[in-house]
Formats: C-alpha cells, structure tokens, sequence
C-alpha cells in the first residue's frame, strides 16, 4: 500500500482547528440561548471566528498537498 | 499507486488524481496559455449574472415580483448586513458595489460546483481566489493610505498604549498580517475549501462506482450504496459551504475595509 505522510500530517493539524470550531460555535449558540435577540449581532462576530480558526486547517490541506512528494514507483 | 495496488490486492481502483481531475483545458493543450474550462466559466458567470441582475432589475415595482424579490433580499443582506453594520453608516455606500460584486461572482462560481452540468467550482483553481484577494488588498491599502496619510496609516497599525518595548515586536507582526497573511489566508481559504470540496465529491463518486460496478464481493457492492449516498449528503453540505465561503469572503473584504477607515480610534 502507497500514501503519503503528509495526509496523516493534515490530519493532525485538522485537530486544533476542529475543536476551535466547536468552541466558538458552542459559546454562539449558548449566547443566542440566552439571548435570542442578540443572535443578529453573533452571527458575523461567530461566522468571522470561524473562519479565522478554519484557515489554520486550509493552511493544513495546501501544505499537506505541497508536501504529499511523488509516487516512488 | 494503480499499478502497486493492482498487482497487490487485484481491486484496480484509481483514486482521483488531483492534477487530472482540476486541469482540464479546452483549447491550446498543455501550454501555459491554454483556454481552460474555469475561465470560460468565470466568463459565463459575469454573463449569466449580468443578464440576470438586468431582468430582475428591469421593471421595479413597489410590490417586487419574484426575480426582484431574490435580488433584493440578495442585495439587502450585503448592503446591510455587511456593509452598514461593518462599516459603520457615514460611508458604507461608495464600498456596496464591491462588496455585492464580490459576494454575487464568488457565490455563483462556487455554485458551479454542484449545479448538474458543470460541476466544477471555479475557485477551485488557486488563480481566481488569488486575483480577487489581490483586489482587496489594493482596496484596503489604498483606502488606509487615503484616509490617514501614509504614515498615519502604518502608525495606526499598533494599537495606542503598549510599552515601547514591545512596539517594535507588534509593529513586525502586524506588517506581516498587513501585508502577507491576510491576502493569503483570503485567497487560501476559497481556494482550499472549494478544492476540498470538489475532491471530495469526486472520490465518493468515483469511488461509490469502483464499489458498486467494479470487480467487488457482495459486501463491498453494498459500501457502494452507501458511498453514492454519502456523496448525495456531501453535495448538500458543499452547497451550504459554497454559500458559506462567498459570505465569509465578502465579510472579511468589509472587516479589512473597516480597518482601514477605522481613524477615530486611537
């Protein structure tokens, strides 16, 4: 079996990200929860960190693809 | 990787190469300076949106029909959403335009990716992306330069009231936000997420068919069913994402415009 370890590397580098995600968007819904009014305010502000915390992982799958070399074979 | 996995385990699968699978030229060959099919749709796209915003647009009415209604609840949500609420109500306006063009050409062109005969989002070659995020870039230098002089405009960069010590340090990362990260992570996460995407949804298809079609037991016929389904599931999810993007793009070209206003702060 071939693969690269540059996947296994993106995979890695997916964690930080994913959990940034959840936490942001677990602190949104808990703000909408208690204030369902403020929800048009929260959405950017929770939109906007979760594209910051995303392109860590964007980072991760350009350089996992730069990195992935070539088929020895 | 075929050949090795052909002469060992005797599935023959090719897995979608990405090369092969993103370059596809239309005309010219192999040249540097082949027509390609994402430019003739970035070309279609600026035509199917011009005749669409000039027929939805022709007759205004008090009470909209339903063409002017899409249109302007489209145009609503980035003239207020994005841009009053961004950047502030005195001079939000003269940037509307471009933050309206920016969100309607990027959300046609990653819808590309899941509309039944094209199925192909544009931005997922790394140039698109990276020319509209060179836009913004000029855009938000310029605006900074105009509105606080060039001097202002780098001085503003740090924020007012940090030890002198470290203001070297702080000025040094915040060149290189200005100038580095913040194009390349705009163009980058357009870029990435609709590359992403796209492969994705070529390998479970591809994939759905080697398992379903191809030289498989009965078992693995059966993953098949499931892998086309899960590639149903996923071109929803890329639409949702799709949308998700042309709005991220769009907010953060309004956050750096904003940035650059920003001149009553410090």
């Amino acid at each position: 079996m071939y693969g690269s370890l540059a996947i296994v590397g993106y995979g890695l580098s997916a964690i930080g990200p994913g959990i940034g995600v959840g936490l942001i968007f677990a602190a949104y819904v808990s703000g909408v929860a208690r204030q369902p009014e403020a929800r048009g305010i929260l959405q950017p502000i929770a939109i906007l960190g979760f594209a910051l915390a995303e392109a860590l992982a964007i980072f991760g799958i350009a350089l996992a693809f730069v990195f992935a070399g070539t088929n020895p074979n | 990787m075929s050949s090795l996995l052909a002469a060992g385990e005797g599935t023959g699968f090719e897995a979608p190469d990405p090369i092969e699978t993103f370059w596809q030229p239309l005309w010219g060959g192999n040249s540097q300076f082949a027509l390609t099919r994402p430019m003739v749709m970035a070309v279609f796209s600026v035509i199917l949106l011009s005749v669409w915003l000039l027929v939805s647009t022709r007759k205004m009415a008090l009470v909209p029909g339903k063409a002017q209604f899409v249109t302007e609840s489209v145009y609503g949500m980035v003239r207020n959403g994005l841009g009053r609420d961004i950047l502030g109500s005195k001079d939000f306006l003269r940037f509307v335009p471009l933050l309206f063009t920016m969100f309607m050409l990027i959300l046609t062109n990653n819808l590309f990716g899941i509309i039944p005969p094209i199925q192909y989002p544009t931005m997922s070659r790394f140039g698109f992306p990276l020319a509209l995020a060179l836009i913004v870039f000029v855009v938000y230098h310029v605006v900074g330069i105009r509105s606080m002089g060039l001097g202002g405009y780098f001085r503003h960069m740090v924020p007012a009231g940090l030890p002198k010590a470290i203001v070297p340090l702080i000025f040094f990362l915040e060149l290189l936000t200005y100038f580095v990260t913040r194009p390349v992570t705009l163009a980058l996460r357009l870029f990435g997420n609709m590359f992403a995407g796209h492969i994705l949804l070529v390998l479970c298809v591809v994939g759905g068919e080697h398992l379903l079609f191809g030289d498989t037991g009965i078992a693995l016929k059966g993953t098949g069913v499931l892998v086309f389904l899960g590639g149903f599931v996923m071109t929803l999810f890329e639409g949702f994402v799709q949308f998700l993007q042309a709005y991220v793009f769009t907010l953060l070209t309004a956050l750096y415009i904003a940035g650059s206003l920003a001149t009553d702060e410090h």
